[in-house]
């Protein structure tokens, strides 16, 4: 899958849990400042990715991901 | 959503009997799907489907889960009922008989939970209800494992209630008191004798009285109760 694929199923699930719009879907947005999203919203975000992209995330790998960068990271090296 | 169009699946633990029996049959007559998990089937009541589940075995626990998902797609209700009692006095009490109650009642219910909260995480919506017992806050002799594990419900309820009251789910806890079950006749005539006369009721009450506030907590009408603890016991524990 290209980056670029990667991104967007990325995103579509971002869009779906975090219920923002694609535009704000961004690398730089903060989770917690841009997106509104609490740390119950990470999990499930993180849940979702895992089913999407057939992942496993440990509990202590979320920790420290504040942005859209850092989990697009964090996914993608397992891929 | 149109909770009166889609029937809610309600999962009960410990529906082979007693309380749970009772819930079982509760949410049935009021037209719920029930899925009771124990580890026999004993006597869940007929209508209810029956998933095998060993609280103690955390991926016992998440395979019923996940059978209940597969079947009915997702979990509104969970009456995290199942129990038992190692009574002993505090001297000859063993560790083993301290941390299998802990396991069974207190772990083997946030097992429950946990598995049942990350579908209702999902769906926005769900209720828990958690059976703890007039013995949390009396104290009875000689169930020192008992009444920590019931008592340790209650805070445990309480964060969770705080940790996904954002997403519209409740938990709360039914303290049942002196119940006409098994667990209760083990007790033998004479104790309980003695323990009816402290009932402000006079009387026992019947698993069904349990069930009903069971039902009610996990109704429409239930919806800004959380981290509420609801004592169905005649009066038994009043004051505390």
């Amino acid at each position: 899958m290209s980056d670029d694929a990667t991104f967007e199923k990325f995103r579509a699930c971002a869009v779906e849990v975090l219920q923002v719009s694609p535009d704000a879907v961004v690398l730089e947005a903060s989770f917690s400042k841009d997106l509104d999203a609490d740390s119950l919203d990470l999990v499930e975000l993180v849940m979702a990715l895992e089913e999407a992209f057939d992942v496993t995330v440990e509990e202590n790998e979320i920790e420290g991901v504040e942005t859209v960068g850092q989990a697009y990271d964090l996914i993608s090296a397992k891929l | 959503m149109a909770e009166s169009d889609t029937q809610r699946i309600v999962v009960v633990t410990g529906a082979s009997r007693g309380i749970g029996a009772a819930c079982a049959s509760a949410f049935l007559a009021n037209g719920d799907v029930v899925v009771g998990l124990s580890r026999s089937r004993g006597t869940t009541p007929t209508g209810a489907e029956f998933v095998t589940c060993d609280l103690t075995d955390p991926a016992s626990v998440e395979d019923a889960f996940d059978e209940v998902t597969n079947r009915h797609g997702r979990i509104d209700v969970l009456v995290a009922n199942a129990g038992i009692t190692r009574d002993q006095l505090a001297i000859r009490m063993s560790d083993e008989d301290f941390s299998t109650v802990i396991d069974t009642n207190l772990l083997g219910t946030f097992r429950c939970a946990r598995s049942a909260l990350k579908r209702m995480i999902r769906q926005r919506s769900g209720s828990i209800i958690m059976v703890s017992s007039v013995g949390a806050f009396m104290g009875l002799p000689g169930q020192a494992n008992y009444a920590a594990s019931k008592a340790g419900l209650v805070g445990m309820a309480r964060a969770l209630a705080r940790e996904v009251g954002s997403r519209s789910i409740t938990v709360n806890v039914v303290a049942p008191g002196l119940i006409a079950t098994e667990m209760t006749e083990v007790l033998g005539p004479e104790r309980l004798e003695a323990m009816t006369t402290q009932v402000p009721l006079g009387r026992i009450g019947q698993a069904e009285e349990v069930a009903s506030a069971a039902v009610f907590l996990a109704s429409a009408g239930a919806r800004y109760i959380t981290g509420a603890v609801l004592s169905i016991d005649g009066g038994l524990g009043m004051g505390h």
